[in-house]
């Protein structure tokens, strides 16, 4: 039994969640730390919707990854500041600390992490958030031997977390910048394949884009179609 | 609930057309998928309809073809918030299908399965009597594989999660069973009028 087995799931329904802090860690993304009322346990790779109000009651709402451990006292959201992004663009530019958004969570039981199957992430951009869920709960649970996470990002100022994912272990690959261990580019199957010996499950996170690479990659590296999880987003063509 | 400070919004004028806490996505047609894309040969596809039927039957990619052709103008709706108006599919009436195989009188719910795995369940109202096609054609070109080519199921007027991806079988059943999504959080039924999104709505 791993503690995580605790998280049962159920019926969510609209709370009011609180900005306890806000930063913009890299030009593209606003994070939001929220103290949410009646919170309700989750696990990680799980989301939260988030819907706003305005005075004549239109709403607009949009779900976000949850990129905090459930044992975090707040919710973390990483979002990203897409160019006309209803949404996206307020929580970056108008909201503060103090305000309250409307709330509703956790939604997903899908791409979710058991923290007991030994399983690979292979994540890029924003994409990064429910793999930084797993990694603090895995340090939590003393179970980050079962987890391996490769992050893709375009420069190491562009890709969320970066620092954290690089103390947590987790392979940083950027595609336009060449670093000490590698040179610029996509990860590639011959990064991929050292580490899935005993990997039972992959997690793929990020746009369209990066999810159709990233798929096909895990399929060339021989992992089953079965055993790949997929969580896409943005908007495609 | 209380207005969020500073929030007005900036979306208006096509509200009657858009389900509750929908937003219009215009020209682009988000991808969302739970596995990877899988690549089927039209060679090798077929689509069956078993289950309480009389006939269980299985239509090749050739055979289905040769069905009365029936086609969808309208919207869509997917329940992480974006509608798509005006498109059009073309493929067969799900009720074409279901004259072949002849349900039996305790048929009540159908289970669409994909190739993938997947699968979506609904109440047999909502996928006869003109509701619900087999599609393989979006806006006059072959469906592409990442939108469920070379076929999916296609139920506008619910949730688009209900409209399997790669459908390669209906399965009719006397009890409801809920599907991938439905045992996932999500709601049995899905009718974007009625915001029925997750479990408890």
């Amino acid at each position: 039994m791993s503690a995580i087995d605790e998280v049962q799931a159920v019926e969510t329904s609209w709370t009011t969640g609180r900005v306890i802090e806000k930063s913009l860690p890299t030009p593209h993304t606003v994070r939001l730390r929220m103290h949410v009322e009646a919170r309700l346990r989750h696990r990680p790779g799980q989301h939260y919707l988030v819907r706003l109000r305005a005075p004549d009651d239109y709403t607009a709402q949009r779900s976000y990854s949850i990129a905090s451990d459930d044992d975090d006292p707040l919710v973390e959201l990483l979002v990203e500041r897409l160019p006309d992004g209803e949404v996206s663009e307020f929580l970056a530019d108008v909201v503060e600390v103090g305000d309250e958004l409307e709330m509703r969570g956790p939604i997903g039981r899908w791409f979710t992490w058991d923290v007991r199957t030994p399983a690979l992430c292979l994540v890029g951009g924003t994409g990064v958030v429910p793999a930084v869920s797993m990694l603090r709960t895995a340090r939590r649970l003393g179970r980050s031997d079962l987890l391996r996470v490769v992050a893709v990002g375009r420069d190491p100022g562009m890709l969320p977390y970066a620092d954290e994912l690089g103390r947590a272990g987790a392979q940083l690959a950027y595609t336009r910048v060449d670093t000490d261990t590698r040179p610029a580019g996509a990860p590639t199957a011959a990064e991929i394949t050292p580490l899935l010996p005993g990997v039972d499950l992959a997690y793929v996170c990020g746009s369209a884009r990066f999810a159709a690479y990233a798929e096909s990659l895990l399929l060339d590296c021989g992992v089953s179609p079965q055993a790949i999880r997929v969580e896409r987003f943005g908007p495609t063509g | 609930m209380p207005v969020t400070r500073g929030f007005v919004g900036r979306r208006r004028g096509q509200e009657r057309r858009l389900p509750p806490g929908q937003y219009d996505t215009g020209g682009s047609w988000p991808v969302l998928t739970a596995e990877a894309t899988p690549r089927i040969d039209t060679e090798k596809w077929s689509l069956t309809v078993d289950g309480l039927v009389e006939r269980p039957t299985t239509w090749s990619w050739e055979e289905i073809h040769a069905l009365p052709d029936s086609s969808y103008f309208g919207d869509i709706h997917c329940v992480t918030t974006w509608s798509k108006f005006d498109v059009s599919f073309r493929g067969v009436s799900v009720d074409e299908l279901l004259a072949a195989a002849g349900p039996l009188p305790e048929a009540a719910f159908v289970l669409a399965h994909s190739s993938t795995g997947y699968t979506t369940n609904l109440p047999m109202s909502d996928v006869v009597d003109g509701k619900a096609w087999v599609v393989w054609d979006y806006g006059g070109k072959p469906l592409p594989r990442e939108h469920g080519g070379p076929a999916r199921l296609l139920v506008p007027h619910l949730y688009f999660w209900k409209s399997a991806k790669w459908v390669s079988r209906l399965e009719l059943m006397a009890a409801d069973r809920p599907g991938f999504w439905e045992q996932n959080g999500y709601h049995d039924r899905g009718d974007p009028w009625l915001e029925q999104r997750y479990q408890g709505d």
